[in-house]
């Protein structure tokens, strides 16, 4: 019986362990998206720089400023951004997925809303929580 | 000492449960508690590859960068 119960503690605390250890990320459908955005932000760069689009205050891109991109080019850059956060929607869900809760997606995509804005390059546009713009 | 030591007395088979019954709740409450910093960790290495960056690096991003 005590054997039992002890037993039973050292599982528990086993499985604490493991809660702490790190997200999985490594699923292949986190790595083609992580290779999709990064083989986009090579196009999308360049608009964060002139401020065209902003990082979002909930993780995610938007136009900022269409006046910085000829008429010519508007449709394009919308579609860019439609795609980005296409990717990054999936990213949050799929990290969410993968690591057994589904519904810690929101929670996901706060944390890296916070680290996409931390990481901004020095010029570029973030929102503010109250959905104000920045630059950095 | 009693031979009555050998058999552990109600008192201790019940705080030995509820010591397992404890420990059995609080892994539930941490599994479904959000892992920040895991999840903190993870964004980083994924930022750090979408957007290029040097491994490790923190808040102050590459500010006199090479493109501009």
């Amino acid at each position: 019986m005590r054997t039992l119960l002890v037993g039973a503690l050292l599982l528990g605390a086993a499985g604490h362990g493991r809660a702490q250890g790190n997200l999985e990320i490594d699923t292949p459908a986190i790595a083609a998206l992580r290779a999709a955005m990064q083989q986009r932000h090579q196009q999308i760069a360049a608009h964060y720089d002139a401020g065209a689009v902003g990082l979002t205050a909930d993780g995610l891109v938007a136009i900022r400023d269409a006046g910085q991109v000829p008429l010519s080019q508007r449709g394009r850059l919308s579609a860019l951004v439609a795609a980005e956060n296409r990717d990054r929607e999936a990213l949050y869900r799929e990290i969410a997925r993968a690591n057994g809760h589904p519904e810690w997606r929101e929670q996901v995509q706060a944390t890296f809303a916070q680290r996409w804005i931390d990481k901004a390059r020095r010029g570029w546009w973030v929102q503010r929580p109250d959905k104000g713009w920045a630059q950095r | 000492m009693t031979p009555s030591v050998r058999t552990p007395s109600p008192a201790g088979v019940m705080t030995l449960l509820l010591g397992a019954m404890l420990v059995a709740v609080g892994c539930v409450t941490i599994n479904i508690y959000f892992p920040a910093a895991a999840a903190e960790k993870a964004a980083d290495r994924i930022i750090d590859g979408v957007w290029q960056l040097p491994n490790g690096q923190g808040g102050q991003a590459p500010a006199d960068g090479d493109k501009q």
